[in-house]
């Protein structure tokens, strides 16, 4: 983890005059999993391909180790894609889809064997030489696809929501079998997704985008512990998100109630947006914490009670073990370290933050 | 439950294809097997042994074998180029090219008629700018021509619909494992376009064989292609017997291209 490997400068893109990706910079380092996450739409697929060659950018230039490759094919980029619905040639069996590349490359028979076999015991799909790919299930067709990029030995791997079309225990399956194979293989993994689960799962680094900005770069802890905006905060986890004001260093004001934290350097009595993640919210007896509620609904989650408490006009969303039946009058108590404070937003960029409510 | 209601709703088609295909078929047959009087025969079938019918025959095929190639070889890249270089409003071009289909397919051969004539638009053009004229009409190029022209829109259609099916992303996929545009062509777009191509084969060989209408207008009546030879039968001669013996021969010929494209279809890619 230490060079750039892929570095993105300034990349816009627009289709006929809608801007999907606006001066984008990012940076992929070697033998680094990073994770483009972010709602439909906000130009993830669109970043993807841009570092595939399969878009070029208005303006803006793609370096791979230094050089520039802006212009270069798709063929000439040490570069391997999977793609979303997963794009086998359907009519060629399994071992010619994963024999494609390496025939292009010339290697020699007996090689190619040699990669078709170990390829196929990677994705845990051995025998599968013969299947043409209609026969493959979902799951299966994926790791064919996944088998077909790896034997290449690319530098980097782009797999733009390789798991979207599975099944949840499937997915998790998978997403345990690309660690296992990034960790085998050592390459380096850009990946897409809209699950941030998923994300905060695999990734080394998650970049949160929305409308074609970049909302924050970042490891899967300090994006869902110290998200810099209300977008990000939103997107990772559920979150209350509520309108406040900073009184001073280490207090803020929510609806009307004062809280200690830990956060400095906001200024005085100015308005900020305060996040609390529900399982952070303790909930105690009537008069006991800093606001007095009533609990409006209650749904079983298996590992947690979700409970909705309605205080002063704000409906908070609660995790806890501790089971409170609807109407049961509590009030809010939350740890100073555990309030999130993050500015209104100013710029353009953060603006994009809003729209998207 | 579902098969049995379907069979139901397939009976208009069963009595369509019993009434206009069925019977006329075994009338043909029967016609060509049996003589004036009604006895059996197989004169009329080995006719075409004779060296006019066999002439006609050979003819007919290599015109037929001809004008397919040149339609492939002009549909098939107008297809790529609609496909993926102009992929806005490409079903537009397309349907410029399929346009004369939707008319009848006698005028349009009197209008080559009139285009290409001694004294027709052409020449007429060729006149006025002081260059020599250019005779093709009554000559094979006329009735090869008039073949490619009524017959391209049924190679432009399967083809393009099995050019444009191809995923875009699988195009990709090829480029990305390194493949260039002749590798992609080559190994991917070529494979998967083939059930089109076969289809788009059989069906401009199937008519430019049986023509003749297109070489009776533009051959002026001087190249007798097998389907002449069968008109005059039935027509000048009267002779159904005759007429129904050589057709029979023709359509082995069909049946023979129809199951190369049945072969292929059922290896169709979905
Ligand atoms: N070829 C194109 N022509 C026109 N607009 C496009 C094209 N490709 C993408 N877009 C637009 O660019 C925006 C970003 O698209 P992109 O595919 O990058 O989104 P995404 O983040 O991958 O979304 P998803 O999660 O739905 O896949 C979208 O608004 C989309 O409509
Ligand atoms: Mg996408």
């Amino acid at each position: 983890m230490s060079n750039k490997l892929i570095d993105l400068q300034h990349i816009t893109k627009s289709y006929s005059g809608n801007t999907v990706l606006d001066d984008l910079c990012l940076y992929i380092r070697e033998n680094e999993f990073l994770t483009l996450l972010g709602p439909s739409g906000c130009g993830k697929t669109t970043t993807l391909r841009i570092i595939g060659g399969f878009e070029t950018p208005d303006s803006g230039q793609v370096l791979f180790e230094g050089k520039d490759i802006t212009a270069l094919p798709p063929n000439k980029r040490e570069v391997n894609t999977v793609f979303q619905k997963y794009a086998l040639f359907p009519h060629m069996t399994i071992a010619d889809n994963i024999a494609f590349g390496l025939k292009i490359r010339k290697k020699s028979s007996a090689y190619i064997k040699d990669k078709i076999k170990y390829a196929l015991k990677l994705v845990n799909l051995d025998g599968f030489e013969d299947r043409m790919p209609d026969s493959l299930s979902g799951g299966q067709q994926q790791r064919i696809a996944i088998a077909r990029a790896i034997v290449n030995e690319p530098k980097v791997l782009l797999l733009d929501e390789p798991l979207g079309a599975l099944d949840l225990k499937l997915r998790q399956d998978m997403q345990y079998e690309l660690i296992r194979l990034k960790n085998e293989l050592g390459i380096t993994f850009i990946y897409v997704t809209h699950d941030q689960e998923e994300a905060l799962t695999m990734s080394d680094t998650i970049v949160v985008m929305n409308q074609g900005y970049i909302q924050q770069i970042g490891s899967p802890v300090n994006i869902y512990n110290e998200p810099e905006n209300a977008f990000v905060a939103d997107f990772i986890g559920d979150s209350n998100i509520i309108e406040g004001v900073m009184i001073r260093d280490e207090l803020v004001e929510i609806l009307g109630a004062r809280f200690d934290c830990v956060d400095k350097g906001f200024g005085e009595n100015n308005p900020v947006d305060v996040v609390i993640r529900p399982e952070d919210i303790d909930l105690l007896g009537p008069g006991e914490g800093a606001l007095d509620g009533v609990v409006t609904d209650t749904i079983f989650k298996g590992v947690h009670y979700e409970m909705c408490v309605m205080s002063r006009g704000f409906e908070f969303v609660v995790h806890s073990t501790d089971y409170y039946p609807v109407d049961s009058k509590v009030s809010i108590s939350v740890h100073p370290f555990d309030i999130q404070i993050m500015h209104k937003p100013e710029s353009e960029d953060e603006k994009a933050v809003e729209i998207d409510e | 439950m579902n098969s049995s209601k379907n069979r139901y709703l397939a009976s208009p088609y069963l009595i369509w294809s019993a009434g206009f295909i069925i019977i006329p078929l075994i009338m043909v047959l029967y016609y060509a097997f049996t003589d004036y009087d009604g006895r059996l025969t197989f004169s009329n079938v080995s006719a075409i042994i004779y060296y006019v019918n066999i002439k006609a025959l050979v003819l007919s095929v290599i015109f037929s074998v001809v004008a397919t190639l040149f339609c492939l070889l002009i549909a098939y890249p107008l297809c790529l180029i609609l496909t993926t270089v102009i992929k806005n409003g490409s079903s537009f071009l397309s349907l410029i090219f399929i346009l004369p289909m939707w008319m009848n397919s006698l005028l349009r051969t009197y209008a080559w008629q009139n285009i290409l004539e001694r004294k027709g638009v052409i020449n007429g053009i060729l006149a006025f700018l002081n260059l020599p004229p250019f005779y093709i009409i009554n000559k094979p190029p006329a009735i090869l021509l008039g073949m490619i022209y009524d017959f391209l829109p049924f190679m432009v259609l399967p083809v393009y619909n099995s050019v444009s099916r191809i995923d875009k992303d699988i195009l990709n996929a090829a480029r990305d494992l390194g493949a260039d545009s002749f590798d992609t062509f080559v190994r991917i777009i070529w494979p998967l376009s083939l059930p089109g191509v076969i289809s788009g084969i059989t069906m401009v060989f199937v008519p430019s064989l049986t023509t003749f209408v297109i070489s009776d207008i533009l051959g002026g009546g001087k190249i007798l292609l097998i389907g002449n030879v069968i008109e005059q039968l039935f027509t000048q001669d009267s002779d159904w017997n005759a007429g129904a013996g050589l057709s029979a021969i023709l359509m082995i010929f069909i049946v023979i291209s129809m199951f190369v494209t049945a072969k292929y279809d059922r290896e169709d890619i979905k």
